[in-house]
């Protein structure tokens, strides 16, 4: 594991190759993984799947691209991760602790009585977490502000938009689309994790999204669809993005496909459900396929 | 009252005027404060939602080009972009039209202005009715809306020394604050008066041994016409101004209450969640057994039409006051 002050900086660490970079933000994925299935554990059901499905999204951001200190979380300088699908909050504490911002011995308190860590995410609980999200479709038009606010004030620091392709339904985030590119905001990245799953079935039967990339595109944003399981990929997009869209002032969104219950095969297979339930049994047969999937890996 | 003579009222512009013919008046009060106000402050910001030249932001927006965000006919990404600009450590001003900011941008000011209790300013225009155009743009309700949102500080400014009186305040409080936002022409009564508009404080304008007004926004202008007036019929009124619903000054409204005199509540808003029911569940809540009498509008969809005739339809106009007292003193 890099140390902590190295994750502070965003890209590949000085002298390190892309097969380092790569499994260095594959291990913090798998710790967050692992981190998401304790406290899955402790409500024995709930938002594992999605968690698991967005782990390597979120290992990619606070490994490799966020700029913070782990000891002071509200430093102003920080690049900000603004989790917009608050229900995603089990991956985001996984990956809060990952980076150091908040204990891993305190995700044993997920969802309970007097917690900093509830269901759903919400920044008067948590360090580290920037708004609360939730309320589907808020987090983008917060991030415009955010990026407008820094760039005003003359900061260096980026904005990240956590969002989901249900939060696509929403008429604001296409308000924010628009927003961002007409003040052109190249310090924004949205990241939308598409598992195709929303809480009443399959987005495709819900309210049709597709054709994402082009929408992105007719909106203005600098686009990228990407396996968002695969970190090598992920992390080319960050790089791409950095490269094209954040001088030009444009906006920047890495749409990431992803599969619901990613490293434990006992959940890829199951039937997708938004709330998953897990029995007591499981949850060992969950970390010991995800152990198993870890060290299998070729590049290892 | 008609003759061949009168000219017909019309609905004319989508903001009329209610100050009265001749009557001393200040342009723009609200963009005037707020330039004064970011000349001292540099985190001050201001934004809209294709609504600046119909909401005095336009003055700022010339004044601090560079401090001004077009945020589009957008008003959820408006109030969201807010609280985005408020996280960031500074003070936003977001205006658009009271009936957007209340029904259609809730959820956004609810849970990414309210919830976190960042300084998120919004300013509506045409409160309550102020405006012809029918109940698509007569936010009848905003205050209803908007009082059972935590942190929110609502005023209900009465003139144009309230309304630049109250801008620094609002930008120096820590939380969310909602203006309810006289533009254009606007009336300057209140100079007439020893008054002050400080934050969350009703303030006793004039004494009277007969009835007591407690009144907020417009219609303490009309108060104290229509106490003018009641003084020709022998009727003595006091007028105690009310501009912060939110919170609720309590304790100067009850001292003024507690008394054998009528008690009348006057605003621009419906009966139904305004300053009537913050009046009388004060009173409710202090154990006072005193009735209080609104005038308010109705618990309906408003006519279109035009202003005088609707305030005259509704009861807000000072003869129409006038009428209600005498009424119930008879």
């Amino acid at each position: 594991m890099a140390a902590i002050d190295e994750l502070h900086k965003p890209g590949k660490i000085s002298g390190e190759s892309a097969t380092e970079r790569t499994a260095r933000v594959q291990a913090a994925a798998f710790r967050i993984r692992h981190h998401a299935l304790t406290m899955g554990e402790v409500q024995g059901q709930g938002y594992v799947g999605q968690a698991l499905g967005a782990a390597d999204m979120f290992a990619a951001v606070y490994a490799d691209q966020l700029r913070f200190r782990a000891e002071n979380p509200e430093w102003e300088e920080r690049d900000r991760f603004l989790l917009s699908t608050g229900h995603y909050a089990i991956g985001h504490y996984a990956a809060l602790a990952e980076a150091g911002i908040i204990p891993v011995k305190e995700l044993e308190t997920y969802g309970s009585d007097n917690s900093r860590l509830p269901m759903s995410g919400m920044s008067t609980y948590t360090p580290g977490m920037e708004i609360s999200g939730g309320s589907l479709g808020h987090g983008l038009s917060i991030a415009v502000g955010a990026a407008l606010g820094l760039r005003y004030q003359g900061s260096a620091a980026r904005v990240y938009n956590f969002l989901s392709d249900g939060e696509l339904d929403e008429g604001s985030t296409w308000e924010a689309a628009m927003g961002a590119h007409h003040h052109q905001l190249g310090n924004l990245t949205a990241m939308v994790d598409i598992n195709a799953l929303q809480a009443d079935g399959k987005t495709d039967t819900v309210l049709r999204t597709e054709p994402v990339t082009e929408k992105w595109e007719a909106f203005g944003w600098y686009t990228q669809r990407v396996d968002g399981n695969d970190v090598g990929a992920l992390l080319a997009a960050f790089d791409n993005a950095a490269a094209q869209a954040a001088a030009v002032g444009r906006p920047s969104v890495i749409l990431c496909d992803t599969k619901v219950g990613r490293g434990v095969p006992l959940l890829e297979d199951r039937e997708k459900a938004h709330f998953m339930r897990i029995e007591e049994h499981e949850w060992q047969i969950c970390r010991e396929q995800l152990s198993a999937g870890y060290e299998r890996k070729p590049e290892r | 009252m008609s003759t061949a003579t009168t000219p017909k009222l019309k609905t004319s512009a989508m903001i009329a005027s209610f100050a009265d013919p001749g009557q001393k008046t200040m342009s723009a009060p609200f963009g005037h404060a707020l330039v004064k106000a970011a000349q001292e402050n540099d985190k001050i910001v201001g934004l809209t939602a294709d609504l600046g030249k119909y909401t005095d932001m336009h003055i700022f927006a010339q004044a601090f080009p560079e401090r001004f965000f077009q945020m589009g006919m957008a008003e959820q990404l408006l109030f969201g972009a807010a609280a985005g600009l408020a996280e960031t450590g500074l003070v936003p001003f977001a205006s658009t039209y009271s009936v957007f900011a209340a029904r259609r941008a809730y959820d956004f000011l609810c849970l990414d202005a309210a919830e976190p209790n960042l300084n998120v300013n919004i300013v509506g225009g045409l409160p309550g009715l102020t405006t012809g155009y029918g109940p698509s743009h007569q936010a009848t309700e905003d205050m209803a809306i908007f009082r059972g949102m935590p942190n929110l500080t609502i005023v209900d400014p009465c003139d144009s020394l309230d309304i630049e009186q109250a801008v620094p305040q609002l930008a120096a409080s820590e939380g969310p604050t909602y203006l309810r936002l006289l533009r254009g022409n606007v009336p300057t009564v209140l100079d007439e008066y020893d008054y002050k508009f400080e934050l969350g404080k009703a303030k006793v304008l004039r004494g009277g041994r007969d009835v007591v007004f407690i009144s907020s926004g417009l219609m303490t202008m009309r108060a104290l016409q229509a106490a003018e007036a009641l003084a020709a019929h022998h009727v003595d009124v006091a007028v105690v101004h009310a501009p912060t619903i939110k919170p609720f000054d309590a304790a100067t409204v009850l001292a003024e209450l507690n008394t054998d005199r009528l008690a009348v509540t006057l605003e621009n808003h419906s009966v139904v969640g305004g300053l009537f029911e913050t009046v009388a569940s004060a009173v409710v809540t202090a154990g006072l057994g005193k009735r209080v009498v609104p005038v308010a509008l109705p618990d309906e969809f408003l006519d279109a039409g035009a202003l005088p005739t609707l305030h005259e339809r509704y009861g807000l106009s000072v003869q129409r006051i006038v009428a209600k007292v005498l009424a119930e003193l008879a």
